[in-house]
Order: structure tokens, then C-alpha cells, then sequence
């Protein structure tokens, strides 16, 4: 073992983008038969330094080795000839291709182009791996962890011995993710080297054999798993102990505000994705919504702000002001905001629903306001000023107001939509997945802001991935598999097995209301 | 009659289906080139410019060189062209449909202009240039189809193009459905990203496609006047053929071995009027009718929705490397 170089080294290596360094002077090795997590905080230069070992990007500074001779990587091509494979977070697939297709996109090894042929070499992999896929289905066809198979059959298929997976299981369930584990132990033993990109401890502590933690672009640590704990990784990764207390007073005075009865809707293909659901947002609290990804989540959401078509149900709001009571599903999407009810949707295309990633911050904030006003011409100070309240009081990382959003990392846009719905005051502030992709210290601030919003009186609507989260933040919690409600449940004395039981928790079991 | 008509229909049909072949080998890269009419009319141009300063240098000609020589034209003059939309498209990242209308109305300019600086040289009375001592290679079919009778009228009666045409637009759908090269091209089509960290060089494929595909459209206009019209250029004569190619592309849903039949369909609608007589007024109407069925083939996709008969994924948009 110390006489055999390690399967893939990192010398001194210095990557910057423009003025902002992305990863400085970073020492780390991989072994051969090892399993290798990656830990950082969003932004603290994990994916670019996968990226320059696999040939994305190429390092200003430093100098990559594998079995301990200098590669010049310069191309994803130059990776598949060290046998180095990446497998990206975003699925580099092409929609209408087949399996096989997609895996030997790229491959010119001088042999006759034979379909047929690769389609057998596939299935030997997944047979030799234990993966499960018909190497001739299309990929539209697909779901994502069959996707996600197709992505590592792609770089085993090249013969990859060192496979680097960015955060492979944050589009799987828990039953997925432990499929994709027993594949990679396999394929460890067999004496591959893996590196995974993740977020989640948990799984850094039940697959990996060392973890290198990474903070601001920098390398602080390998460990052996077995050596370490969550709280010490956590300490390496955010630097500073931060509390992971999050606060949560009771509810004052709470109202019904907003009645959701018998919401019915259906997809375009005609699958139901709400099914009779019925439950009761009050005022000063927290509900949150658990649930598998695409559970109906965002249907549910878009269907109380008027952008999604309903079959049956009503939604009944209780307006404070006026005392009265009014059908939502009457009102148009701009009538239902203006009485009060946001959506701040944060979906997997950040820019994709809320925001213009061309225009600049003071623009997008005009996007709710532009019908202020009685002049012909808009007037640009207030959405200034507020563009200039939210860059402050949520720390957004920009050079001014008037630099486009698409320019902004992820977390920040993120925060300039969190931001401009809450300016709102708000009677009803739904927010779905406000905290994806952001790192600790702004989750909280994310937290504190709905927090704030509950003290103000609000009904707040949550929708997060993370259980611990949700029992910490919410008053109670509504949970919901396939589009319907499997049971709601009081955050303070909910066990996370509760949760997690219902979430997964399908159909035929009397639960029509 | 009938043989008269398919005659017609596969004369008129093939600057169409060479149009519409490089467009759809083009698109298939990913690059919209809505400059097709006008690389058609420079194709033309060049391929006449190349002819008319043969056929005055000299008395005799010679039957290689009079294809020879306004054929490199056209591909010369059409590569260039491409090479100009891609350089601005690919490298420079420009809006597609914006430099592919702009080297449309260029090339339209381009080819009318030194269309007539022709004129004024060949001190012609009428306002056309003609290389008839040329054309005449151009138009050469088999000596002995005339004693096939039907056979020989609707099959062999053609100019070498025609036959071109039909090969270049079955070689380009063999290759794109069953090689490698076709894999990897149309991969960029769908998702450069993909292309790109799969290894493939994805300008190189833009830039050769869009090339070639513009060569090939290119030769669509140079048949035009060579064989069609008899070696005749006279300003503005090619009309609206470059959008029915385009048109076309859409029609036989990016696959040229349907082109082959569609590129006849369109010839023998495009000609309607001289068959039925009717009024002068009535005659745009019938023109029209390529472009309703592309209409209809347009909603019929749109509605089937099969993701097979879709349009490339990344048709029309400019692909970067570093965005995140």
C-alpha cells in the first residue's frame, strides 16, 4: 500500500474566475479502492475542483497526477484517457436518444460504429454492478435514477476507474440512494476509486471511506470516517460553530386563514397529481409540507396562487381586512396576489418562474409593482430602494442594483426572491424549497425571515426537503405522497420515522381526507 | 401528360431539395440558418460569375471544365457565405435568426448586383446573362433514355444534378442515422452540453455542418440556372425557392430521405398554375399551397407531440461553454 502511488493527486492546485478564486493551493489524493466524500458549503469550490480533474476546467496553478505521473488534462476527452469519469450533477443526456446512444456519445476507438455490439457491452456492465435498465429504452422515457444509471454506464463504459459523482443523491428517494450505495461499494471493491460531492452528513458517514472537507475554495482536512463525527465534519465545514438551534415561538392568536377543501387537479396527460386534498392554514404559523420530490408539492402551491387548473375543490381565504370570505379559485393570479398572497417558488431552474435573469435587481423588484401608480411612466425609486434593503439586510453578493440576476451565484438569486415576496407584508407567503442550494448561515437567515413573518401575523406556507428542518421551523406539518395528504402532524411532537413512514406511504389506505 | 408532370414536379422540386438537404444537415447541428435563400442565390451567383469568365476566355470549350469550374464556384461561393454566418453565429455568439435574415437579404443584394455588372460586361441587350455553351453539359441526360419511353421520361430524362441531389440527401440520411459522425452531429443539435463533455467538439461539428449544408444548398441555386433555366441569369429569378426549402425542411420533419419525396411534392404544387389554367389573380393562391401543408405539418407535429418528428432541442440558440 505505501509502495503504490495514490490513484489520483492534486498538487498546489489554484483555479480563478476573473477576480474570484474558486479553489486556492489545494493538496489532496484519492486512493485506488476507496470511497472518498467531498464536503463544503454551497460555493465553497467542490464542483469546480471535480471539474478540473475532469477536464471541465483547466487549473491556473498547480498540477493534477494520476498513479502518480503528471496528466494534462485540457478536456472531458483527456479525462477518459486517464480513465477519470464524471457524473454531473444536471444530466448531460440527449432527451431522444436511447441508452446505449447516450453512453457512447463521444467514443471513437477506431471500431466499426455497432449498435448492437455496445448495447451487449452494456448490459455486461449492469449485470457486473447489479444496476437495473434496458439499454434500448429513450431517455424521455426514463426516471431519474434510471437517468442517473445511465450516466455512470456512460463513464464505466469508458473504462473509468476513478468516477466522481456530484451530489448523485439529491434527486433520489431514500430507497434509490441505497441502491446507488450497494452499486458503488461494488464497484469500490472492485477497486475503483469514487468521490462523491455531497451535502447530506448523513450519507457522508454511512458510505464514505474518508471524507476532504473544503471551505472558501480551500482544502482543511481529509479524515477517516471512522475517526469523525457531525459535529466535528460541521466544524471544519462552516469554520465557526453555529447553533443549530432554530427559533420557533407558539403560534399568537392563530386564525383560519386560508381553507384548502377538496383540491382536485390533473397533469396534462391526465395523471392526477392532487387528490382531494383538504387542510387549514392559520395565521401566525408555520405549516410545512413534507414530501418525496414531486409529490405534488408544487401543484399544490401553484394551485392556491392561481396558476394551476383545478378539477374539483375549493380554496376559501379569509380575508383579515375585510372579514369577508372569497373562493380563490374565481380569482386571477393578480387578483389573488394583491389580496396578500404570495408565492415565493423557488424551483429547480432558479431563474426559471420569478425572476428575468436579464434585467437587474431593481427591475425584477418592479415586476411585482410595475401596476403601481397612476403616472404613464414608471417610478423607479421605491423598487431601488427595496432592491437596496434586500441587498443589505440578506447580504446579497452583488456589485449593485443594477447587475443582471443571472449573474448572481444560485443562493443569491435565491435570496432576491425570497426577498422581494416578503417586502410584500403578506397575508399568506407560501415558499417552496427557499433553501435549496443556499449554505447554513443564509438557510437561517431564510429562517429567521419566515420566522418574522409568523410574528407579523402571517400564514406561512413551507415546502423543504430537509425533516430536521421542518421539525424544527414548523408549527405543523402536512405530508404528501402522491398527491395526497397521508397525514398532518404537530412539528413539536412529530418523530422524524413519522415523517419520513408517511411520506413514503402510498394510496388505498382510507386517508380521502 | 403525366410524365410531363413528374417531369416537372423533379425539376422544379430539386433546387428545393438541395436547399432543403444542407439546411436540415445544418440544423442538425443546432444553427438555424434562415440564411439558406440567400447562400442559394450566392451559390448561383458564383457559380455563374465562374461560368460567364470561362465561357468568354475562351472559344472552345470543354465539357469537364464547363461543369468543373461554375460547380467549385457555387461551393466556394456558398462556403464562404457559411463561413461568414458561422464565424458571427458560433464564435461571435450572435443572434441566429437575426444574421440568417441579414445574409438572406445580402446575398439576394449580392447576387443581383454582380448579377448585373454580368449584364453591363457581356454587353447583352436584354437584362440576362446567358451561358447556354455551358448549360448544355449541364443539362446532358442519357443519350439513349428518349428510347425508353415513359420509363426513360419520368427516370432518366434528368441533368447529372438531379441525381446528385437525390444521392447527397439519401448519403446525408444514411449518415445521420447510422454512423458515428450522424450520433455525435446530432447530438449537438439536441444538447451541446451534453456533445461537449461527451468529448465531441462542438464548433468543429457547427462550423463543418453549417458549411457543408450551405455548400450543398449552394448547389441547389447553381442547378437552378444551369440546368433548369438553361444557363440564363437574370436578376431575381430564383424567387422564393430558398424559403421553400426551409419551408421543406420543416415539412419532411428534418429527415432528408423524406425531403427526396416531399422536395417533388412541393416542385409539382410550385408549378400547379401552369398546368391548370386558371386567371392570373387566382395564381398566388395556388403558390401558396406548399406553405399551408407546411402549416399543417407544423400543427400536426406540434399536436402528435412525439419527440421523434421535434425540431433539434437546441435549435437556434448559441451554446456556451462557461455558463453555470
Amino acid at each position: 500500500m505505501t509502495n503504490t502511488p495514490p490513484a489520483l493527486e492534486l498538487r498546489h492546485v489554484t483555479k480563478r474566475f476573473g477576480s474570484v478564486i474558486a479553489n486556492h493551493d489545494v493538496d489532496m489524493d484519492f486512493r485506488h479502492g476507496e470511497i472518498l466524500a467531498i464536503l463544503g458549503e454551497n460555493g465553497s469550490g467542490k464542483t469546480t475542483l471535480m471539474n478540473m480533474i475532469a477536464g471541465i476546467y483547466y487549473p491556473d496553478e498547480g498540477e493534477i497526477l494520476v498513479d502518480g505521473e503528471l496528466a494534462l488534462i485540457r478536456s472531458p476527452k483527456d479525462a477518459f484517457r486517464y480513465h477519470i469519469g464524471m457524473i454531473h450533477q444536471h444530466f448531460k443526456l440527449v432527451d431522444i436518444f436511447t441508452a446505449t446512444e447516450n453512453i457512447i456519445l463521444g467514443i471513437d476507438d477506431g471500431e466499426k460504429y455497432n449498435l448492437k455490439k455496445a448495447a451487449a457491452r452494456v448490459l455486461e456492465i449492469t449485470e457486473r454492478y447489479g444496476f437495473e435498465i434496458d439499454p434500448y429504452k429513450k431517455i424521455y422515457e426514463m426516471s431519474v435514477s434510471e437517468k442517473q444509471t445511465v450516466e455512470i454506464l456512460k463513464v464505466l463504459y469508458r473504462g473509468a476507474d476513478i468516477l466522481i459523482l456530484d451530489e448523485p443523491t439529491a434527486v433520489l428517494t431514500p430507497q434509490e440512494t441505497q441502491k446507488l450505495f450497494a452499486v458503488l461499494r461494488r464497484m469500490r471493491d472492485d477497486g475503483k476509486t469514487i468521490i462523491i460531492i455531497t451535502h447530506k452528513m448523513h450519507e457522508v458517514l454511512s458510505i464514505s471511506d474518508r471524507v476532504a472537507v473544503v471551505r472558501k475554495g480551500e482544502h482543511i482536512a481529509t479524515v477517516n470516517t471512522a475517526e469523525t463525527n457531525e459535529s466535528a465534519l460541521t466544524e471544519m465545514m462552516v469554520g465557526k460553530k453555529i447553533s443549530l438551534n432554530i427559533g420557533r415561538d407558539d403560534p399568537q392568536n392563530p386564525v383560519n386563514r386560508l381553507e384548502v377543501c377538496n383540491l382536485n387537479s390533473e397533469s396534462q396527460d391526465g395523471v392526477k397529481v392532487l387528490d382531494n386534498i383538504s387542510f387549514v392554514a392559520n395565521s401566525g404559523e408555520i405549516l410545512g409540507i413534507a414530501g418525496i420530490a414531486g409529490s405534488g408539492q408544487r401543484e399544490l402551491l401553484e394551485a392556491i396562487a392561481g396558476l394551476q387548473p383545478l378539477t374539483g375543490g375549493k380554496i376559501l381565504y379569509h380575508n383579515p381586512k375585510t372579514e369577508d370570505t372569497v373562493n380563490l379559485c374565481d380569482k386571477t393570479p393578480f387578483e389573488i396576489r394583491e389580496l396578500g398572497v404570495r408565492l415565493s417558488f423557488v424551483p429547480e431552474d432558479r431563474l426559471g418562474m420569478g425572476l428575468v435573469g436579464n434585467m437587474d435587481i431593481t427591475d425584477n423588484m418592479m415586476l411585482r409593482s410595475y401596476k403601481k401608480g397612476h403616472s404613464v411612466f414608471v417610478n423607479r425609486k421605491p423598487p431601488k430602494s427595496l432592491a437596496e434593503r434586500i441587498i443589505n439586510d440578506l447580504e446579497v453578493v452583488t456589485p449593485g442594483t443594477t447587475t443582471p440576476v443571472r449573474r448572481l451565484s444560485g443562493g443569491n438569486v435565491q435570496k432576491v426572491l425570497v426577498g422581494r415576496e416578503i417586502a410584500a407584508a403578506p397575508t399568506v407567503l407560501m415558499a417552496a424549497y427557499p433553501v435549496r442550494g443556499l449554505d447554513i448561515n443564509s438557510s437561517y437567515l431564510i429562517y429567521n425571515l419566515l420566522n418574522e413573518q409568523k410574528k407579523n401575523g402571517a400564514a406561512v406556507i413551507f415546502v423543504g426537503e430537509d425533516l430536521d428542518v421542518l421539525l424544527e421551523l414548523c408549527d405543523r406539518i402536512l405530508v404528501i405522497a402522491s398527491g395526497k395528504i397521508t397525514g398532518i402532524v404537530d412539528a413539536r411532537t412529530a418523530t422524524k420515522e413519522e415523517v419520513g413512514l408517511l411520506m413514503t406511504k402510498t394510496g388505498g389506505d382510507g386517508n380521502e381526507n | 401528360m403525366i410524365s410531363y408532370l413528374i417531369q416537372s414536379a423533379v425539376t422544379q422540386g430539386t433546387p428545393l431539395l438541395l436547399g432543403a438537404t444542407g439546411e436540415i444537415i445544418t440544423e442538425k447541428s443546432g444553427n438555424l440558418n434562415l440564411g439558406i435563400p440567400g447562400i442559394m442565390y450566392i451559390g448561383a451567383i458564383s457559380g455563374v460569375m465562374g461560368g460567364f469568365f470561362y465561357q468568354e476566355s475562351t472559344t472552345h470549350i470543354v465539357g469537364i471544365l464547363a461543369i468543373l469550374i461554375p460547380f467549385l464556384s457555387a461551393l466556394l461561393g456558398s462556403g464562404l457565405a457559411s463561413l461568414l454566418y458561422c464565424f458571427l453565429t458560433v464564435t461571435l455568439r450572435v443572434n441566429q435568426n437575426v444574421t440568417g435574415l441579414a445574409l438572406t437579404t445580402f446575398g439576394v443584394g449580392f447576387g443581383n448586383f454582380f448579377g448585373g455588372s454580368l449584364v453591363k460586361l457581356s454587353h447583352s441587350e436584354t437584362a440576362s446573362i446567358a451561358l447556354i455553351r455551358l448549360a448544355k453539359f449541364y443539362k446532358k441526360s442519357l443519350p439513349f433514355a428518349k428510347n425508353l419511353g415513359f420509363f426513360g421520361e419520368v427516370f432518366l430524362s434528368y441533368g447529372f444534378m438531379v441525381y446528385l441531389a437525390i444521392a447527397i440527401a439519401l448519403v446525408a440520411s444514411y449518415v445521420l442515422k447510422k454512423t458515428r459522425v450522424g450520433l455525435h452531429l446530432r447530438a449537438v443539435g439536441e444538447n451541446p452540453a451534453t456533445a461537449d463533455a461527451a468529448g465531441i467538439n462542438v464548433t468543429a461539428y457547427k462550423y463543418v455542418s453549417t458549411c457543408v449544408g450551405g455548400m450543398i444548398a449552394g448547389l441547389g441555386g447553381l442547378y437552378y440556372i444551369m440546368d433548369y433555366v438553361n444557363g440564363t441569369w437574370s436578376n431575381d429569378a430564383f424567387g422564393d425557392r430558398g424559403w421553400l426549402a426551409v419551408a421543406l425542411v420543416i415539412f419532411s420533419v428534418w429527415k432528408p430521405n423524406v425531403a427526396i419525396l416531399g422536395s417533388f411534392l412541393f416542385g409539382g404544387l410550385y408549378i400547379l398554375n401552369n398546368i391548370i389554367n386558371v386567371s392570373t389573380q387566382i395564381q398566388p393562391l395556388l403558390q401558396m399551397v406548399p406553405y399551408v401543408a407546411t402549416i399543417i405539418v407544423l400543427i400536426l407535429i406540434s399536436v402528435r407531440k412525439r419527440r421523434e418528428t421535434q425540431p433539434p432541442a437546441s435549435l437556434g440558440l448559441a451554446y456556451f461553454r462557461e455558463e453555470r
